[in-house]
């Protein structure tokens, strides 16, 4: 399976140049970029691990900053998930802009549907990731 | 020959604007609730005292003087016409606008603000047509409401989507499936790329699918839907029922199910809206609410109430998603226009512009945005125009657009995801993304035949007809 979580997961992966380009974006935006990864992509899993404090005061043309800590981010974590993460602190907003995965583990053997029967046909459900069985930085390769 | 002047409490009938209900020199006050109301007078009535007439049948006149008016401070209790203007080209309606303290309103409550403002008035007989266009609503009154359930900001981060409209699908054939074959497509739907399902309006619990069949079958969709591809998704479970009690019955199994959104229709009126608004608030689900019926009042330019009335009321109302209009889809909505209501949806504050329809400033005190739902005949290939017109805190809805793919119904949704993928990330590099749409969709189609099949398919769907009804400023209706 392919996780789909981020706003670019249905196309083929960004390339660097393609990544920097969207990171241009933001900074134009005024919008701070993050950095965030994790080996649990459980969809309920808000805190993905923080790469360094959000990047706040870089402007457009400092979009190489941000990609630097996306490719050291990546290497660090080959097997993870990767994201980046554009932040809108404006008021009335104050929430993420945009979000979209950079790296991703080579396989990925996806989730478990488990379902529990209730009263009167009714159905309780929870999911859980195959690799999540497995304990942290252990679970992708 | 001069006739005199009668006393403003003899007994009998006194002009309205007499009696205080035109008065041009009034300010009005931060406080008041203001009303732009398009008055079509009989032959022969002055604009003037039909505006008055307006101002006075919607507070405190009634035909003839009551000397009880004079155990009030009955100033106060009038609103008051403070500008009557006639609108250019269009023969024999004026522009009115009347103010109207805060008294006259009971806190928190659109049921009381709509028998007062459309109660009896819209029947007077001295009017031709009459037409509720804008009101500017206060802080002082915005604050007495609870608003959306969630808002935008907290829909995004409760499913974790951001950056993108969010796209859904009405199931279809919107009558007749068994609730297996329902749970069906909105499985498809899902797994292939969507974000939500949702019932259509008038399916609600009828004998070829009770309503807590459609539930089970609907939510097992859902779930597999998400182990799939480990995003949230959601179906739009229809509560709308009779009575209030089987609404909050329908509610509760379906938040028992684990859904996370419900939907109603504007069918079921104000103050169930408002009742089911505050569960969702309690209970943690999104509330969707589609506009059935709006257009019987909505549509035509001399009579009724312009929907960006009905989209601020529902905003204080608290609905999480609302029906606003596509521009290039099969139903009524002219782009200016249009915008205009999504503004009231989404914005904060507001400032007056006549090329949207907007005749007052309005701010809305951080009562959190609705998220606008673009819904009825749209499909891939105008991916570029809904994004110029609608923007990105949308919902944009392909129900044929999904279902009647012709690889099956998760190709559909798979080619409108990539399509709108493809769409933002080409704006967001800078591309001329309105004018280059066609060949951004293109070459994203090059790696997505579903895509591809869905342009093609779909290529030549347009639907140009002259709007009925647009802002006085556009001398000629666009069209898409």
């Amino acid at each position: 399976m392919r996780v789909t979580q981020g706003t670019f997961s249905f196309l083929p992966d960004l390339t660097d140049e393609q990544i920097e380009a969207q990171i241009h974006y933001a900074l134009d935006h005024g919008w701070a970029i993050s950095v965030e990864y994790t080996d649990d992509p459980h969809p309920r899993n808000a805190y993905w691990e923080m790469w360094g404090l959000p990047l706040f005061d870089l402007t457009p043309v400092q979009a190489d900053v941000a990609m630097r800590e996306v490719k050291a981010c990546r290497e660090r974590f080959p097997h993870h998930y990767v994201k980046v993460i554009a932040y809108d602190a404006r008021y009335t907003r104050q929430t993420t802009a945009l979000a979209f995965i950079v790296n991703r583990p080579a396989e990925e053997p996806g989730f478990r549907l488990e379902r529990t029967d209730k009263a009167d046909r009714a159905m309780r459900y929870a999911l859980h990731g195959y690799a999540a069985e497995r304990p942290p930085g252990r679970r992708y390769g | 020959m001069t006739v005199d002047k009668k006393d403003r409490w003899a007994a009998g009938v006194t002009p309205y604007a007499e009696m205080g209900y035109y008065d041009p020199d009034y300010e009005p006050k931060d406080s008041d609730i203001l009303a732009a109301f398009r008055v079509t007078p009989q032959p022969g009535v002055d604009p003037v005292e039909a505006a008055a007439a307006v101002a006075g049948e919607s507070s405190t006149a009634t035909w003839t003087v009551v000397w009880t008016d004079r155990l009030t401070d009955h100033r106060n209790y009038q609103a008051k016409a403070y500008a009557v203007e006639p609108v250019p080209g269009r023969e024999d309606e004026h522009i009115a606008k009347i103010a109207y303290d805060l008294d006259l309103f009971e806190e928190g409550s659109i049921a009381n603000m709509a028998s007062s403002i459309i109660g009896n008035v819209f029947g007077f007989k001295a009017l031709r047509a009459l037409r509720l266009e804008d009101l500017r609503i206060p802080p002082h009154y915005v604050k007495t409401f609870q608003g959306p359930p969630h808002g935008i900001v907290m829909e995004r981060e409760y499913l974790d989507k951001f950056g993108r409209p969010l796209l859904g699908a009405t199931v279809k054939p919107k009558l007749g499936l068994s609730a297996k074959n329902y749970g069906r497509v909105v499985f498809e739907a899902l797994r292939g790329g969507l974000d939500f399902t949702k019932d259509d309006e008038n399916i609600n619990s009828q004998p070829f699918m009770r309503w807590r069949d459609r539930y089970l079958y609907a939510m097992e969709g859902v779930n597999r839907a998400i182990a799939e591809t480990a995003e949230i998704k959601g179906h739009y479970l229809n509560v709308t029922a009779a009575t209030m009690e089987e609404m909050y019955e329908r509610a509760e199994f379906a938040k028992e199910l684990g859904s996370v959104i419900v939907m109603m229709d504007l069918t079921v009126g104000f103050t169930a809206m408002q009742s089911m608004s505050h569960w969702a608030r309690r209970n943690g689900v999104i509330l969707h609410l589609h506009r059935a019926g709006h257009s019987t009042y909505t549509r035509q330019k001399s009579h009724g109430v312009n929907f960006r009335v009905l989209a601020k009321w529902c905003r204080l109302i608290g609905v999480d998603h609302i029906h606003a209009g596509t521009v290039v889809g099969k139903l009524e909505g002219d782009p200016g226009s249009v915008r205009g209501y999504y503004d009231v949806c989404r914005e904060n504050h507001l400032e007056a512009d006549p090329a949207k329809g907007i005749y007052f400033d309005q701010d809305w005190a951080s009562l959190p945005g609705v998220m606008p739902v673009a819904s009825g005949g749209i499909h891939a290939g105008q991916m570029h125009q809904l994004l110029q017109y609608l923007g990105e805190d949308s919902i944009l809805q392909f129900g044929g657009g999904t279902i009647g793919h012709p690889m099956g119904i998760g190709a559909g949704a798979t080619a409108n995801r990539v399509a709108v993928e493809a769409m933002i990330q080409a704006r967001n590099e800078g591309r001329d993304y309105f004018h280059e749409g066609p060949d951004i969709l293109e070459r994203a189609a090059r790696g997505c035949p579903e895509l591809d099949a869905a342009l093609q398919v779909w290529k030549d769907v347009t639907f140009d007809f002259e709007s009925t009804d647009t802002p006085d400023v556009l001398v000629t209706p666009t069209v898409a």
